[in-house]
């Protein structure tokens, strides 16, 4: 009978080693050189930023700048302007004049703009990439392979539709609203504008847009994109500023539409601010989503699913997978994987084209994560994170794994917004479905099973406005997004995504 | 048959002894492995394909590569000159810079093993033979046996044989679990060493990704050394998503029975950049450990002379072209 070949056994004489395997850094035989993406290909960087309002940018009408800084380095990019109540009256006057004839073209003439404005942006996409991972901190290998096209398709996709409002299902020609009024957040910047843009161009509607108080620079960069794509001055503006100014946009009596996308409290204050005037709401807030993972799942691809979906964009994912919930047969198998997988994950230079988890976005955002892990810890849930040195400046955050975790745990309740995971288990599909639905929140889930059957069964229970199957954090144009209960209500994307800025 | 097969090897004191004791049991493991979701393993593929592997790190993985090829001619046309000039090449891959590694091997067919041995005296360039048929398999037990021990008798330091993929694909696991055994005992020398078994599958016929977890591990279990994509025949060869879950096996059968197994891609790998990917995934799911011409081979030909031209473009920092490495 054949001899087993234990490891230490090599073929009778192997060839030599390279003579002198060059650059091996320490860290394994085969470490990765630098490999940065250059800052320059993010173009000009002004000190100074105003507002872009009627096809101009535009100095504000107050004095106040605010700074945005490079998470991974904290240094200032640029100073904007922190727009007024004046400022924003200014945007929305421009917006409602040019509503009128843009709302007026035929469908596929706002179209063919749609189509130019994809087209710079996939030409422009490295520029778009590197300044986004740059104000953002994300890495350059998501914003090039996952926020770009991205971008660029969202615009394709609803260029399609606005010569075909006709048949998308809100009876014949269907109208636009007017001016709408968008904030959008940090963790996206430039995709949550086209999430915001896109549907409310096509369908006739113009926009003022406020993007958020730490990443403005991508939103200023599109407003140069619409001027190049020759854009009627007015249907796009777009008022940097904080959070005073989000509250004047969606205040503001000439605004027909407002659409939120950030967290549960503020879209709560927005919501009653609404309350009561003829304005149309959608809100995208936060989340708990629940990967579940049952005892029959693809393991591999389970891990991976498990890493992109609560590691991508360092957590900073409203549809986060941020609970686990694994069945207690599988549970150590699978938790020793994903522990060995997190150890090959790369923390450091957002523009680095290896890195896997960049910078977190901001100082504040670094101290909510901090105190809830804390939390988690003082509640006596048990912490890992695999070995990883963090650079000494910027906002940083180690790839985290709570076990022990029960739904009486605040990080099993609360969204922490980072690359934190809270493992908690489950015995049979119901107490999977029982726990998973067991949140205020209900925007996305995952469910991990070789069994068809049981992919419709607990999709069918799962209070959740998404539910991926054996696979997470995947996103399509023509896929409708959105919550339940406290993440939200309408939907954005696909056909369902024209309804938000229609009046039907 | 049963004899054979009572006796899982490699496999002692893991739990998996019986593993082979009877069709039954067999085809139970075999299907209570987890299964492979296509779209996770390919996009798992393709991120991982998206590595920036730059100067320092090139330089290293470049002269790893090289050293990890089996230089393969595998053609009805072979001649003595033929595999002469081959294993000259993977002696002195680049004649104008001496501190270019060596190939791992030279794989020829049987017949060609005696004159490939002579070629390569002094040197530790194995021979690997490919046998049992190669490449359909099509053909009895004993002309397979005998097919491996003519190799084996006439030098060779490795032996590549086939699965019988008609076998396995009408579910016939055990056959091909003991065809493995037998030609792995015609790998043994009158002296008592064996000589290293390479079991190709050919992934291209075998066709879904949970047929290729499970034919790693009944190679694996029959006692494979290292378990190779492809014969290089066929439509498709080595793919990315195919060699990343034949790595998570041989990682996962590591784990569990202690027995590290090697890996070997081959047919269609072509270029550095290719080749880079490979070895991106051989670092990230299996690390330092498999990051040796022990543990992972190319089956290659025409993939040298692009790694020597890349080389030669970090030395000296200029492109050369293909008539500035030898063609043989």
């Amino acid at each position: 009978m054949a001899k087993n070949t234990k490891k230490t056994e090599a073929p009778a004489a192997a060839p030599q080693a390279p003579a002198e395997p060059a650059g091996k850094p320490a860290g394994g035989l085969f470490g990765y050189a630098p490999a940065p993406e250059s800052p320059a290909a993010a173009g000009d960087i002004a000190s100074s930023y105003g507002h872009f309002i009627g096809g101009q940018f535009v100095d504000s009408s107050g004095s106040e700048a605010l700074k945005t800084v490079n998470p991974a380095t904290e240094q200032v990019l640029a100073e904007f302007a922190r727009g007024t109540a004046e400022d924003v009256d200014r945007a929305v006057a421009a917006a409602r004049a040019a509503f009128t004839d843009w709302s007026a073209l035929p469908g596929s003439e706002r179209a063919k703009y749609l189509f130019r404005i994809a087209r710079i942006i996939q030409e422009r996409s490295r520029e778009l990439a590197v300044l986004e991972s740059i104000d953002n901190g994300k890495p350059i290998r998501e914003t090039r392979d996952v926020d770009l096209p991205l971008v660029a398709a969202h615009f394709f996709y609803y260029a399609g539709w606005a010569d075909k409002l006709d048949f998308a299902g809100y009876g014949p020609n269907p109208k636009p609203l007017g001016v709408a009024g968008q904030v959008i957040p940090w963790n996206f910047p430039l995709l949550m504008l086209a999430w915001k843009i896109a549907p409310a161009l096509a369908t006739g509607n113009t926009v003022v847009l406020k993007p958020a108080e730490t990443t403005p620079l991508t939103a200023l960069r599109f407003a140069e994109i619409c001027r190049q794509a020759g854009l009627p001055k007015g249907v796009v503006n777009i008022v940097t500023g904080d959070g005073s100014t989000g509250a004047a946009l969606t205040a503001h009596p000439d605004v027909n539409k407002v659409a939120f996308t950030g967290s549960t409290p503020v879209g709560r204050a927005i919501a009653k601010q609404v309350a009561g005037t003829r304005k149309k709401l959608s809100l995208e807030l936060g989340g708990k989503a629940a990967n579940i993972v049952f005892d029959d799942a693809p393991i591999d691809q389970a891990v991976e699913g498990i890493v992109n979906g609560i590691f991508f964009n360092q957590g900073h994912v409203c549809c986060a997978g941020s609970r686990l919930l694994v069945q207690e047969s599988v549970q150590d198998e699978l938790l020793d994987a994903l522990k060995r997988r997190m150890g090959t994950l790369r923390v450091g230079d957002p523009l680095d084209k290896n890195t896997d988890i960049g910078a977190i976005n901001s100082a504040e955002q670094l101290a909510r994560i901090t105190a809830l892990t804390d939390a988690g810890e003082a509640e006596g849930a048990e912490r890992w994170s695999p070995a990883c040195e963090l650079p000494g400046t910027g906002f940083w955050f180690r790839p985290t794994l709570f076990t022990g975790v029960s739904q009486a745990h605040r990080i099993a309740q609360e969204e922490i917004f980072g690359p934190v995971l809270s493992v908690l288990t489950f015995r049979t599909p119901d107490e999977a479905v029982a726990k998973a639905n067991n949140t205020p929140y209900g925007l996305s889930a995952g469910i991990w099973t070789e069994k068809g059957s049981r992919i419709l069964w607990t999709a069918s229970r799962l209070r959740a406005g998404v539910v991926w199957a054996n696979t997470f954090n995947k996103f399509d144009p023509t896929s409708p997004f959105g919550g339940y209960k406290e993440s939200g209500y309408g939907r954005e994307g696909g056909r369902h995504g024209l309804e938000a800025y229609l009046d039907v | 048959m049963s004899t054979l097969a009572a006796n899982a090897p490699g496999v002692a004191g893991s739990g998996l002894e019986d593993v082979a004791a009877s069709e039954a049991s067999l085809r139970r493991f075999l299907h209570g492995l987890p299964g492979v979701d296509q779209v996770g393993l390919e996009a798992r593929a393709a991120t991982l394909g998206t590595r920036s592997i730059k100067t320092t790190a090139k330089a290293y993985a470049i002269d790893l590569a090289i050293s990890m090829i089996d230089l393969t001619t595998l053609e009805g046309a072979d001649t003595v000159g033929k595999v002469r000039a081959l294993c000259t090449k993977g002696r002195t891959p680049d004649p104008t810079d001496p501190t270019t590694p060596r190939v791992a091997a030279i794989c020829v067919y049987p017949d060609m093993v005696a004159t490939a041995k002579a070629a390569l005296r002094g040197t530790d360039i194995q021979v690997a033979s490919v046998a049992t048929a190669f490449p359909a398999g099509r053909a009895a037990l004993p002309v397979k046996l005998a097919d491996t021990a003519d190799a084996v008798a006439a030098g060779a330091d490795e032996i590549d044989m086939v699965i019988d993929r008609g076998a396995f694909l009408s579910g016939r696991y055990l056959d091909v679990y003991n065809e493995i055994v037998a030609v792995k005992e015609a790998c043994r020398r009158p002296d008592g060493s064996y000589a290293h078994l390479k079991v190709i599958f050919e992934t291209g016929e075998l066709q879904t990704y949970d047929n290729v977890r499970r034919v790693s591990w009944l190679a694996m279990l029959a006692g494979a050394d290292f378990i190779k994509t492809s014969t290089g025949k066929v439509a498709v060869n080595a793919t990315p998503p195919v060699t990343l879950l034949m790595l998570e096996a041989v990682r996962d059968f590591r784990a569990a029975t202690g027995v590290q197994v090697g890996v070997k891609p081959a047919g269609g790998i072509k270029t550095t950049k290719d080749a880079m990917k490979y070895l991106v995934m051989v670092n990230e799911t299996l690390g330092d450990d498999w990051l040796s011409p022990h543990w992972f081979r190319f089956g290659a030909s025409s993939l040298l002379n692009d790694l020597l031209m890349q080389r030669q473009k970090l030395t000296t920092g200029r492109y050369s072209g293909p008539d500035y490495v030898t063609v043989d």
